[in-house]
């Protein structure tokens, strides 16, 4: 990951690594992911290292599992989020940020519903900052457990095809992993009607088509993104009847399929959406498989980014 | 005590003659008293204008200013000294205060505000509905005929969205001898939107505010104005789209005028790539092709002014998350180096034409000869004279500005241009590039040619305009 001139090592979006950055995570990913299967599941690696999760939007699986990797390598970590914090009493991201820092912290971890904070708050705290998440900007770690899914499950990442279906428009998640598999050389097909597909999406190097059923044929890996209801009031499409007749993994397509992809969705999944119940447990493995990863991806970010030697 | 002032040895700039030539202009009683070759000092406070224009004052026909209700970004003495230091001596300011000026009792506080300033005329624009609120029209005929002469109505920002109210403002307008200021924009396509849309956005995860957003809202402004045949000013365009309407609508013959800010020639969206907040403007930074349609739109003529829509705001409101700090960046003190940088310099026109669009466009949109107010260096008018030096290059450095605020996109930019002197009604308001707030400074020996030491031996005066930061 780059250096900063302030000292700090960060993780802030996908799209600033080099594939070799990217490989190298998930290939220390791999031997964090053995820590887990001990009985004893801890490492000494960042002992005597302070990490705050500074969570100001929801979030379950993000937060548990950046604790998680932080206990599993003996740092000490501390849990901030909105409704218990000042930034309800109106105070800025910054004074909080710095606040927080003042109390002899490494690392932040952030999440947060504006684009580019995590970014932001590298040039106001002195520690080292990694996105859980900004806006509809991006989602890295994210990217990550789903590639270290896919190469673990598949074998390789370089010439996969990869679809990701459904509100591209709002998703980070599908923005880190654009980059992310862009980078390390697979093709990325986006399924959505053009109301849900940013602006000029197709310069990021993805194709695009409003056809599932083409994307059906085409795809080794079926990434199927969560949809919420109230883009219906925002007129993205007209219901979820109509979603899920257009856009859903519905047991139907899933049957027809005589050659089936590998399925994965971030979760937390709409079944009866954009997957029928009874697909959702068929291939429940890979889904849980990627919350798995999700541990095993952040140890080696946070290694990484605290670069636990140092400590 | 001087007894009045000798510029000496600049090229002079005025309209419509053009350059006519080096020659000293002397300024006695508030007014050019006589204009050629080998002036005498006599008793003058006199300014060395070698290698600098010496052309009338700019007119700023769009800034904000913020008082009453928000001095903390800036008020009117400090926005009438960051105008001065930036060459202008005449100030349009919008109507978007609290309260907003939409009654004559507050647009005559903000011009009497100016006058006790001292330092350029500040004329208010007044809301077209009362409160900016888009539903009751404001009282244009009292406002119009109150000390401050309101002519321009515009509720800015907050654009008036119901066509039918606007239709009547334009109605009402025409007939109160008025004109609309229209910050076209259709709203509900750029809901909660922090910059253009495009492939930038799409990248940074911001939501985009279309084009068409404000191509829409010129187009509905265009068509009222024909129908109605009041006279329409468009604000800040920024599209190819809104551009292009405008250039039709001038062929055929309607009364519009528009103006472009300096940033939106200056910069496009890809420069957001590090979330820069003082590069959150709305209109919004564009794509490389529209700011080239802008480019073509001022070489063409079809743009008639540059205004900066100089937008103060504190540090607390820009150092936050992107979809929460606030629209726009201040202005008037470096339009002259980007208009000179990147209009003059880069051959899109000529300096006289460029010059043009800061002085004779505005006054004669604004009609400002009602204030017996002439864009021009020509004896026996007023003197409201700006001296600059065209090649004298300078970095930007937002804490020397004299404007409360400092959300500057350019901080760091190498620029070339820069106002040296200002005259406002004959009386020295910049000197050497800084307030003339210091000591009278030293008098040319009567009987003598001027070319004494007496401009050389002039120190920078000490500003005391205070700075509030942090």
């Amino acid at each position: 990951m780059p250096g900063r001139a302030d000292g700090h090592k960060h993780l802030l979006s996908i799209a600033e690594l080099e594939a070799a950055d990217i490989i190298g995570l998930l290939d220390s990913a791999r031997s964090f992911a053995e820590v887990s299967t001990r009985p004893v599941k801890k490492v000494p690696a960042l002992r005597g290292r302070t990490i705050v999760n500074l969570f100001l939007e929801a979030s379950t699986r993000t937060r548990m599992s950046f604790e998680l990797a932080a206990k599993r390598l003996s740092a000490d970590v501390m849990n901030f989020s909105t409704s218990t914090s000042s930034l309800s009493k109106g105070e800025s991201l910054k004074d909080t940020g710095k606040t927080i820092v003042a109390m002899g912290v490494d690392a932040v971890v952030i999440r947060c519903p504006s684009a580019g904070a995590p970014q932001m708050l590298t040039e106001w705290v002195d520690c080292s900052v990694i996105n859980a998440g900004d806006g509809m900007h991006e989602h890295p770690t994210q990217a990550l457990l789903d590639l270290f899914t896919m190469r673990e499950r598949l074998g390789r990442l370089e010439g996969l095809k990869v679809a990701i279906v459904g509100d591209i428009d709002h998703s980070r998640v599908a923005r880190s992993n654009i980059h992310a598999l862009n980078k390390v050389g697979a093709e990325v097909l986006l399924v959505a009607p053009r109301s849900l597909l940013p602006e000029k999406i197709e310069q990021m190097g993805v194709t695009v088509t409003g056809s599932l059923d083409e994307a059906l044929t085409w795809c080794d890996v079926l990434y199927l993104l969560r949809i919420q209801m109230e883009r219906v009031n925002e007129s993205r499409f007209p219901s979820l009847r109509e979603y899920t007749l257009q856009y859903g993994l519905t047991q139907t397509r899933w049957s027809r399929l005589e050659r089936k992809p590998l399925v994965m969705h971030p979760g937390p999944m709409n079944r009866g959406v954009e997957i029928a119940s009874g697909v959702a447990d068929e291939v429940e493995s890979v889904i849980t498989g990627q919350v798995s990863a999700g541990v095993a991806v952040r140890m080696a970010v946070l290694y990484d980014v605290l670069g636990g030697s140092r400590g | 005590m001087a007894d009045g002032i000798l510029i000496k040895g600049g090229r002079v700039l005025t309209f419509p003659e053009g350059f006519i030539g080096e020659a000293d202009v002397k300024v006695k009683d508030g007014a050019v008293a006589k204009i050629g070759r080998g002036l005498r000092g006599d008793g003058c406070e006199v300014v060395d204008a070698s290698g600098c224009i010496v052309a009338p004052g700019f007119i700023e026909m769009h800034a904000h200013l913020r008082e009453p209700g928000m001095e903390y970004k800036e008020d009117i003495g400090s926005g009438s000294r960051a105008a001065a230091c930036g060459g202008y001596t005449a100030v349009f300011c919008m109507p978007n205060t609290d309260p907003s000026i939409d009654n004559s009792s507050v647009a005559e506080y903000v011009f009497d505000r100016g006058e006790d300033e001292g330092l350029c005329m500040i004329l208010p624009h007044g809301a077209v509905t009362q409160g900016r609120e888009g539903k009751t029209l404001a009282p244009m005929g009292e406002m119009g005929t109150c000390r401050a002469g309101v002519k321009g109505f515009s509720d800015d920002g907050n654009p008036v969205t119901d066509s039918e109210i606007m239709r009547r403002a334009m109605e009402y307008a025409r007939t109160m001898g008025a004109m609309i200021i229209s910050h076209s924009e259709e709203k509900s396509l750029s809901a909660d939107g922090q910059m253009n849309e495009g492939y930038y956005s799409t990248f940074l995860g911001l939501r985009g505010i279309p084009p068409e957003s404000e191509r829409i809202g010129v187009f509905r402004d265009i068509c009222l104005a024909e129908k109605t045949g009041a006279r329409l000013h468009l604000a800040h365009l920024s599209t190819a789209g809104s551009v292009d309407l405008v250039r039709t609508a001038k062929k055929a013959g309607l009364p519009v005028t528009c103006e472009a800010a300096p940033h939106h020639f200056s910069l496009d969206d890809s420069s957001l790539m590090g979330y820069d907040t003082n590069l959150k403007m709305n209109p919004p930074l564009r794509s490389k092709e529209d700011v080239a349609a802008v480019l073509e739109a001022i070489a063409d003529g079809t743009i008639d002014v540059i205004a900066t829509d100089h937008a103060p705001h504190a540090p607390h409101e820009k150092e936050t998350e992107f979809d929460r700090a606030e629209f726009g960046c201040v202005g008037l003190e470096t339009c002259l180096a980007l208009v000179i940088t990147r209009l003059v310099d880069e051959g899109v026109v000529s300096i006289e034409d460029a010059i043009s669009r800061l002085t004779v466009a505005p006054a004669r949109i604004m009609d400002m000869e009602r204030w017996g107010y002439s864009p021009v260096v020509a004896e026996g008018m007023p003197a409201n004279i700006v001296v600059f030096n065209p090649e004298l290059e300078w970095t930007v450095d937002p804490t020397t500005f004299k404007s409360r605020s400092s959300n500057t996109p350019y901080a760091g930019w190498r620029v070339k241009g820069k106002v040296m002197h200002n005259l406002f009604r004959g009386k020295t308001v910049v000197r050497d590039g800084n307030l003339a707030t210091g000591p009278e400074p030293a008098v040319a020996p009567a009987g003598k040619s001027g070319k004494g030491n007496a401009e050389k031996s002039r120190g920078a005066a000490p500003d005391p305009a205070t700075k509030v930061r942090g």
